[in-house]
């Protein structure tokens, strides 16, 4: 059962439930570097970063991490294949030009790869959709569609359709809501699904 | 404590010292010496001397990194990052930067008597590589006794010295810091040096080195300088510093410095030949175009079972060092599995942002480093 912590976000205390520990993990988009502290502190982890925020890169430095400052769409290439126990794309999948190209190679270097992601069809955008004919402003979805850096829009049903296109296992998928795991219905009240897929 | 508080309390009054050794091993094969290392140290050794770190100094640097000399207005080149709470905290670690082999600062170099002759060696000072630089600063680190350094830091050239401690010593070193750098020179970087050389030896006071006697090559060298200015500024730097502001000259001449840009150049030309030696422009420009930390093999396999972590550092408007060639060197981490870290800071000062960035490279070295010396404990310490 997981749940949720004070000062830990819910879809971290996901993650790291489904990481072994003393795993080696290559967070793509890690951010200011707070899962990939939780992997080290929590689970004794051999973790590694890539961000294309100059200012998140600092943060991550001043927590101790190792992270290279660049763009996920090119930063997978040079991994031998199985480099790593764990690839994660929390949050991040939603904002990569070449999301295919992107998993594709995770599914190469990353033994298992965790994927997280804003679910757009939570029934508050849809509620938006319908009444005011508006795109959704949620939670989860949190930009105006003229600033937001998301560039897919996806559901949960989207992307385990994708996984039975392309073949791919998912080993475990966990919803969550605001502040609790979504068992029922998670399409329709999830707001983020986070998905354990292998190849 | 504020910033300007930090900047303010330097390192004070700090002295040159002198390392003499009777010969090293040069990569050609041949052996030469006796030679003297210049160097500084700035903070104290720790009882287990694992606190030590070298700086490595770029072209026209020096063994004089941080605080004055005695009598003196000028602080050394790296001075806003060296001393208590700076990114080389001398509270907490001993730094060592010495004049490098070749150089002009009281190092041996080709401006030096050879004792054979007693005169300047001049051109018959041996070719030395940067691999050769280093295996002379290496002599002087075990002459402190010091089996491990924390790290080995350096920018530009002092990069390309960090490469060749991480591939010649990777066992004598925790981690490594190469900071706008590459593995090996481009034709564009050989290129720019070679404008620089030809300078100096169309210089009519050049004679093929012999001017020590005589008067020496001054215009060629301030030549040289004026082109390697261009290169270390950006555009955007250069416009913002500049612009097409004109300088009253009242000079009656046409061809006058009438830009402000034209008159910083000559300045800085000027200023240049009163501290540097020609010969030895030529001899570290060509080491530095020589040098190749790969060896002509793949880098990642050179670099291959390295324990050391290395931090890379590169600046987004530097095109004489430019970011692919530091993504470079990151790759080559990855491939060969070394703990390495990567940032591209966004600097609008070119190749010479390495020496003004002082809050962003201070943030990444002192965290790094700390990281490094407390045997990789990650703290969590969120302050700068």
């Amino acid at each position: 059962m997981i749940t949720a912590r004070k000062d830990i976000q819910l879809d971290h205390e996901v993650i790291l439930s489904l990481i072994q520990p003393q795993a080696k993990v290559l967070d793509l988009g890690c951010g200011n570097g707070d899962l990939l502290y939780l992997l080290i502190k929590e689970k004794n982890c051999h973790v590694q970063g890539i961000e294309i925020d100059e200012q998140a890169i600092y943060k991550c430095v001043a927590k101790g991490l190792n992270v290279f400052h660049g763009d996920v769409d090119s930063g997978l290439a040079e991994f031998s294949d199985k480099y790593f126990d764990y690839v994660v794309l929390n949050q991040s999948l939603q904002q990569i030009l070449h999301v295919d190209k992107v998993l594709i190679d995770a599914l190469r270097v990353g033994k298992k790869v965790i994927v997280g992601f804003p679910n757009f069809a939570h029934y508050k955008s849809r509620l938006q959709m319908f009444f005011k004919g508006r795109s959704p402003v949620t939670g989860a979805l949190p930009y105006q569609w003229y600033e937001t850096p998301n560039l897919h829009f996806l559901s949960i049903s989207d992307f385990k359709n994708y996984c039975r296109i392309k073949k791919i296992n998912i080993e475990r998928s966990v919803c969550i809501g605001q502040s609790r795991r979504i068992p029922f219905l998670p399409n329709l009240f999830a707001q983020t699904g986070i998905f354990l897929i292998s190849k | 404590m504020t910033k300007e508080k930090i900047r303010n309390n330097g390192l004070g009054i700090v002295k040159t010292q002198n390392f003499t050794f009777e010969s090293l091993k040069l990569e050609s094969g041949e052996k030469f010496g006796p030679l003297s290392l210049v160097y500084e140290t700035y903070g104290s050794l720790n009882k287990e001397k694992s606190n030590a770190i070298l700086i490595t100094h770029a072209l026209s640097g020096d063994a004089h990194a941080a605080g004055v000399h005695e009598g003196k207005e000028n602080p050394g080149w790296w001075n806003e990052f060296i001393g208590p709470g700076r990114a080389f905290d001398t509270d907490r670690y001993f730094i060592i930067c010495s004049n490098i082999l070749g150089g002009c600062k009281g190092s041996t170099g080709p401006a030096s008597i050879n004792p054979k002759t007693g005169k300047p060696y001049a051109l018959d000072f041996p070719l030395i590589t940067i691999n050769d630089i280093v295996n002379a600063q290496k002599k002087l680190i075990d002459h402190f006794g010091i089996e491990k350094l924390l790290s080995v830091v350096g920018g530009s050239m002092g990069g390309q010295q960090v490469l060749s401690w991480l591939v010649n010593y990777p066992d004598n070193l925790c981690s490594a810091v190469p900071i706008a750098t590459t593995i090996r020179h481009s034709p564009q970087q050989i290129a720019f040096n070679e404008v620089g050389r030809q300078a100096i030896m169309a210089d009519g006071h050049w004679k093929a080195g012999n001017y020590y006697e005589g008067v020496a090559p001054t215009k060629g060298l301030a030549v040289a300088r004026m082109i390697g200015h261009i290169t270390y500024m950006s555009d955007k730097s250069m416009a913002e510093k500049f612009g097409r502001a004109k300088k009253e000259t009242g000079e009656p001449f046409k061809f006058t410095a009438d830009f402000e840009v034209e008159g910083y150049l000559r300045y800085r030309g000027d200023n240049f030949v009163k501290r540097f030696d020609a010969n030895s422009y030529l001899y570290i420009t060509k080491a530095m175009d020589n040098f190749d930390a790969s060896g002509g093999k793949r880098f990642e396999e050179v670099l291959r079972g390295t324990k050391a972590k290395v931090l890379v550092i590169s600046f987004k408007s530097d095109w004489l060092y430019p970011g692919y060639q530091s993504k470079e060197i990151v790759k080559a981490c990855k491939l060969a599995g070394v703990e390495t870290t990567y940032c591209e800071i966004d600097s609008t000062y070119g190749h010479d942002a390495f020496l003004l960035e002082v809050d962003e490279e201070t943030h990444l070295l002192k965290h790094f480093l700390k990281k490094v010396f407390y045997a990789y404990e990650v703290t969590g310490d969120y302050g700068a």
